[in-house]
């Protein structure tokens, strides 16, 4: 991808809003050691909140290391990679209890782990080729959705 | 008949009488099909262009009628008939336009034709791997599935289902970029020019001008093949005009070319997008030496085919790189603009920096002006060759075993020697050398001025079109070219006849694609094709998917 920094964060959004919510609503209910049904989806839904807004933030220096590839591209094993800075700031934040809505030591860690790393993996698969379905556009406007 | 897009009024039915002046629209036929027969040549004119016709660059009705040239009446008509014209004509069809609204003029039997001569010439035979992303698809308007995904799925073993995805996912941290095969390029196409109807879109013959038409609009010429048509021009009155012819023609280095004329030496002094196989099946009979002049991408395919026959079949060839400007480092002041380069080759994966064609360059581009644009293709583009492995080991060796030597310098003259050898002379750091060689070969992948272009030189003749700060066609953003516009009609460019706009990489199968986007995204504006959104793109993409013929 040949992301600007604008598409960036529009193209971030939009997985995470979109295609993490969809994925979120279907993976919730097999999650491990988790409790009522309902609250479940008030603690993924938040763990979701956690890595869409964490994402934002992410994507500055991302962006800045971008400046220094000659091709201005962001490699495609990339987006994987960065599962594991991003899962990590996520899993410290929703273990400590700075999630909305969860306790501290509140979400086990392999619902977590599960949670997070199919979102992570649909995202990429969906971002690396059918995004460029609906929008036909987005791979020459630098990952621009509107 | 959803998919057809909501037709401009103005239209009328074509009945084969002259079209009265001050119809801005000239009339397109009425209903979808191949396009009608011409209409009657007026007894008395020869068929052929005037005087009067040569020499206007605008040209009424009345006046084509007079020279008995038969008209054939079709919205839009797209000039060249390579793949430029193909990635359009896949743009609109796809968007819903009917075939009988467009049409295609040009030389080739297959849009894929000129394109598979060049690349087979130039050492990219089918089964080899061109210089394309793996999501730059002629044959389809998404990018997706790219064809790592679809060589993937097409494999027969696990080891070749797992190869292209996992370097098209690791490219280019670990692995070079993914590409595709030549033939896969070729197939898709094909493929998909059976599901658009392309071939009942497309007639044969040379196309020799466009002029614009008296009340908008534009009258193209077309010599069809010796008795394919009893006149010997056909004229199609069109309102949009796209003009795809391709490559102007191939450049050679002044002093070969001077070579070549002088001693009427063809065969031993050859370029690289010219046949030379002569040159090789020589060099695998006997030992020779050989110089390769030009350090791009043509020059490195050339190089893996001169030291593939050494491995492969016992060539014994010395060769001579020969070098104006040797890279020996990275390029560029600063460390946010700087190409990795060494051994004599600036290395990108593509002619330009992959966000040349979608990203933070392409917008940078279009915000500068034309010396400015001019300045930034330059840093972005010139002579420069992906970093592949294979090219690097095999140079590396090559090396090692003595039978590949770099030189640089400037060459001051191209003559005969001893021993049946072509000497080239130049003026390096060390003083003059004199270099002996069996033969030399062109890479440096030079192209002709625009004007050499019969077609194009007349669109800057006549046809208002001027040239851009690099010297090719100027054109908008939309790819509209400038000062040809007439009345309602708008004529198009694109590909490598337009570099030097607000886009870089126009010669690639991505950049024609982007182009042809544009276009259509300028012919929704002006309701001649519904456009393309979220909703109509997915549903035409199952329709690929499934492989469903669009509607004529």
């Amino acid at each position: 991808m040949t992301p600007t920094l604008i598409g960036r964060l529009q193209t971030r959004v939009f997985l995470i809003v979109v295609i993490g919510s969809i994925w979120t609503a279907i993976i919730t209910p097999v999650l491990p050691g988790m409790g009522l049904l309902g609250e479940t989806y008030a603690v993924t839904f938040a763990i979701l909140g956690v890595v869409g807004v964490g994402g934002l933030l992410w994507e500055l220096p991302y962006h800045a290391i971008q400046q220094f590839r000659w091709e201005k591209d962001w490699p495609t094993a990339l987006g994987l990679l960065t599962a594991i800075n991003e899962g990590l700031l996520a899993w410290f934040i929703v273990d400590l209890g700075f999630a909305p809505g969860i306790e501290a030591g509140g979400v086990p860690l392999p619902a977590f782990l599960i949670h997070f790393l199919t979102t992570w993996i649909v995202i990429f698969l969906f971002a690396n080729g059918p995004l460029r379905v609906p929008a036909l556009r987005h791979r020459y406007r630098g990952g621009r959705l509107v | 008949m959803s998919d057809l897009p909501p037709q401009p009024d103005r239209r009328t039915i074509h009945t084969g009488g002259p079209v009265h002046a001050g119809n801005a629209q000239p009339p397109p036929p009425a209903a979808p099909g191949p396009p009608p027969p011409p209409t009657a040549a007026v007894p008395g004119g020869t068929g052929d262009l005037t005087d009067a016709l040569i020499t206007s660059s605008t040209w009424a009705d009345e006046q084509v009628a007079a020279a008995g040239i038969p008209v054939i009446d079709v919205p839009l008509l797209s000039v060249g008939g390579g793949v430029g014209s193909f990635v359009l004509a896949d743009f609109l069809r796809v968007a819903g336009l009917p075939t009988s609204h467009m049409h295609v003029l040009g030389q080739a039997q297959t849009p894929w034709e000129t394109y598979q001569y060049l690349t087979t010439v130039s050492q990219i035979p089918a089964q080899e791997r061109l210089r394309s992303d793996s999501g730059s698809t002629p044959d389809n308007i998404w990018g997706f599935p790219s064809y790592a995904v679809r060589e993937a799925f097409s494999a027969r073993k696990i080891t070749d289902f797992i190869a292209p995805l996992f370097q098209v996912a690791a490219e280019p941290l670990l692995t070079d970029y993914y590409t595709p095969r030549a033939g896969q390029v070729f197939d898709a196409m094909a493929k998909e020019a059976d599901r658009i109807g392309w071939w009942d879109m497309v007639s044969r013959g040379q196309v020799r001008m466009t002029r614009k038409r008296v009340g908008g609009g534009y009258f193209t010429i077309l010599t069809p093949p010796e008795g394919a048509s009893t006149t010997k021009r056909i004229a199609y009155r069109s309102s949009y005009v796209h003009a795809a012819v391709g490559y102007p023609g191939v450049k050679f280095l002044p002093d070969l070319q001077a070579y070549r004329q002088k001693y009427d030496d063809y065969s031993r002094v050859v370029n690289a997008y010219e046949p030379h196989e002569h040159v090789y099946q020589e060099l695998r009979k006997r030992p020779g030496t050989v110089i390769v002049r030009g350090s791009g991408i043509v020059g490195s395919r050339i190089l893996q085919r001169l030291m593939d026959d050494r491995e492969l079949h016992g060539a014994q060839t010395t060769i001579i790189h020969l070098f104006r400007t040797f890279v020996d480092g990275p390029q560029g002041d600063s460390i946010f603009m700087r190409r990795p380069g060494a051994d004599g080759f600036a290395y990108q994966g593509f002619n330009f920096p992959k966000a040349a064609w979608g990203g933070q360059l392409k917008k940078r581009l279009e915000k500068l002006d034309p010396e400015g644009r001019k300045a930034l293709i330059r840093v972005m583009g010139g002579t420069n060759t992906p970093k592949r492995k294979l090219w690097q080991q095999q140079i590396a060796h090559a090396v090692e075993q003595g039978y590949y030597r770099t030189f640089v310098g400037t060459v001051d003259d191209v003559y005969p020697g001893d021993d049946n050898t072509i000497v080239t002379r130049i003026a390096a750091k060390d003083g003059v050398l004199e270099l002996p060689a069996n033969f030399i070969i062109d890479a440096t992948g030079l192209e002709a001025d625009i004007g050499e272009h019969r077609y194009l030189n007349d669109l800057l003749t006549h046809a208002g079109a001027g040239r851009n700060a690099v010297g090719r066609l100027d054109v908008e953003p939309n790819f509209e070219v400038r000062g040809t516009r007439n009345g309602d009609g708008r004529l198009y460019a694109t590909g490598s006849a337009t570099l030097g706009g607000y886009y870089a990489g126009v010669d690639s199968f991505l950049g024609l694609q982007y182009a042809a986007l544009q276009i259509h995204d300028d012919l929704a504006r002006q309701k001649f094709v519904r456009k393309l959104r979220p909703l109509n793109s997915t549903l035409q993409w199952w329709k690929w998917a499934l492989n469903r013929k669009v509607k004529p």
